[in-house]
Parts: C-alpha cells; structure tokens; sequence
C-alpha cells in the first residue's frame, strides 16, 4: 500500500478480517446490485442502497446534507469513525459513497482493494446476518465541492482545454456506437464524447482480480494520455458512480492535487439541446 | 460459510461477450452474467442448482443484452 499517495485510503481484505467487530470501525457493502448483499456478505457488514440512500430520490442530485447525517447516524458512524467500505464490481459504488462522504468531510472513509469479488474468491467467511447498529449521532460539515464539476465547469473545460476530461465508459459508449454499457438501460438521446476527451476505461485502472494496479503501471496509463498531476483533471462517465472510481485512483493513489468528479456525466451532456459531440475514437 | 464451488467462464449471449461466474453459499447457487466491456453485471440469478442459478441469470441476460443496440456514426 504504501506505494500509493495515500495508503491510509486503501485497506486489504486481510486487513479487514483482522479488524472485523473492532470498535470505532464499520463495514459498508454499496453494490451496483443492490440484492448481492443478501447472498452473503463480510461479516458485521452493513449494507447502503445507492438507488434510495446515496442519492436525492426527488431531484438529481447526491445525497443531501441532513440525509447523509440521518443515514450514517443510522449505521452508527460518527465523525471520527473508520468507514470500510467495498462493493461489487470492483467497488463501483462503494468509491461513490467514498465521493460523497469526502463531499461532506468525513475524515476516515477507505475501500476495501479488491471489493466483494476478492473477499469472495478468497473465500472468507461471509453471513448473511443483518447487524442493528446502534445509532450514534453524526454532524456532517459543510459540502466541500472542489472535488465535484457541474456542467459549467466541463463547458469551461472544453472551450479551453483548463483541464484534461477523463471519459472513463468503455470504448464503444465513447465513440457513440453504443448508449450505455451492454445490457444496461440507455440513458441519453445521443452518443459520443464530450469534444477533446481521453478515452481510459475505469478498468484499466484493475488488475483481474479486482485490485488496483501498481502506482507505477497507474502513473504510465494516465500520463500516456497527457493526464498529469500538474494540470486539473475531470473525470466522467454515464451516472458517475464510474467516474468516482477513476477519481479516487487519480487522487488517493496517485496523489493528484486537483481531480473533480462529474456526476452529471453522460446521462446529462447526452441529453443536453445542442451540446457538442464529437463521435469516433479520441482525436490525437 | 464461505463461498464455495467457484467457477467462471466466458461465453457470448446475444452477440456480446460476458462472464458467467457461479459460486454456492450455504445452501444456495448464485449466478452472475457480467459484461466484458465495461465489466458491468447485467444480470443475477440463484438457485437449489448451479443448473437452475446459471438458467435464471442466463435467461435474464437474454433479455436485457437483446434490448442493446449499436449504432453507426
């Protein structure tokens, strides 16, 4: 770990195991498929719904304020608490939840390398016992949106180039042959790129099993495609729970100063009247 | 309990490339149908049998990447 900018962010899943019921650490499991944790989870594991309990449900927006407090409260996290959290997909939506409770300035938040996959395949033990955590109070601070790029803040980029665009989807959504990943509902009228981004799949950043690549390997695969830590960067993908996994290697493993998430992303430049597009593969 | 009986393997389903893993725990089969780009799940299913796991996950996956289309700039 100590290879990475940030080691104190990334925790091993034998790490977890040893530290599995210690106080002043709980487990969250935030899965694309949000029926996974029913299967069988890290035990002592509580589970967060990223379709109702990570987001605003009436507008399009990330969690607010007050809900994220009801809800860590709830998992009986306070403020100084270490927050483990792992997920499918190689941690899809546990590094959005790492997103959100960084917007809102939780101090010890770290993913489980390797998500449930690993701890899967490893074959640790798994319950499927759902613990009643005790409620504890939690006070979030104020949102910190320097890590977050609203639409403007991408037009600003595009016009000029202040900032490298990271288009994290997979190739074919990036050239505009296909809307959304396959099998995946479509969520924007029309496909493509946002003009002069780079194309680097989120998986890029993975090694088989789950993990993240070596600091080295990493550094190699961002700056071949002139994403360096000197320039901001901003990373997008359809609904940006994608995008905050490019975001967190970028900053917690990298070390890069100034690295925004775009949740808007696709599902919103896709859709936007009169948006430029550029379709094909990135232009050099 | 532990999850047992791994396995995993690439196969094709309405034309796109997937990953079909299956494991058992405790009592239960569990089917997963992954894409292989971008490496999304696209489908899950479970069972008494692996056979009837891998089916629901398979028959579920039919439908869902049949639905995909690709499109020509």
């Amino acid at each position: 770990m100590e290879q990475y900018a940030h080691p104190e962010a990334l925790v091993t899943t034998g790490w977890v195991e040893d530290n599995l019921g210690k106080p002043g650490i709980v487990v969250c499991e935030v899965d694309v498929d949000t029926k996974a944790y029913d299967e069988g989870h890290v035990p002592g594991a509580i589970a967060w719904n990223w379709t109702t309990e990570l987001c605003d449900t009436v507008k399009r927006d990330i969690i607010p304020k007050e809900k994220l407090e009801k809800l860590l409260g709830a998992s009986g996290i306070a403020p100084q608490t270490t927050v483990i959290l792992y997920g499918d997909n190689n941690n899809w939506f546990a590094a959005w939840a790492f997103w959100q409770l960084k917007i809102y300035g939780h101090k010890d938040a770290r993913i489980m390398n390797g998500g449930r996959k690993k701890w899967l395949e490893e074959g640790r033990e798994v319950s499927k016992d759902k613990p009643q955590p005790k409620p504890a109070t939690y006070s979030a601070k104020a949102p910190d949106f320097s890590i977050r790029s609203y639409l403007p803040d991408v037009q600003q980029a595009m016009k000029t180039k202040g900032a490298a665009l990271v288009d994290v989807r997979s190739p074919a959504e990036f050239t505009g042959e296909l809307l959304s990943p396959p099998g995946l509902p479509e969520t924007c009228q029309r496909g493509g790129h946002i003009p002069g981004a780079r194309s680097i799949p989120w998986g890029k950043a993975c090694n088989e099993d789950g993990t993240f690549k070596q600091a080295a390997d990493l550094k190699k695969l961002y700056g071949s495609e002139g994403v360096t830590p000197e320039k901001p960067v901003i990373a997008y993908c359809r609904i940006g729970e994608r995008s905050s996994h490019t975001w967190y290697v970028l900053k917690y493993l990298l070390g890069y100063k100034d690295v925004r998430n775009y949740d808007g992303s696709w599902t919103e430049w896709g859709n936007l009247v009169g948006a430029a597009i550029e379709t094909g593969p990135a232009k050099s | 309990m532990r999850a047992e009986e791994f396995s995993e393997r690439r196969d094709r389903i309405e034309g796109w490339d997937v990953k079909v893993t299956l494991y058992r725990i405790d009592q239960r089969y569990h089917c997963r149908v992954d894409n292989v780009s971008p490496g999304a799940t696209v489908s899950r299913g479970d069972g008494k049998t692996r056979e009837e796991a891998e089916k629901t996950a398979v028959d579920k996956a039919k439908e869902r990447l049949g639905k995909t289309k690709t499109r020509q700039n």
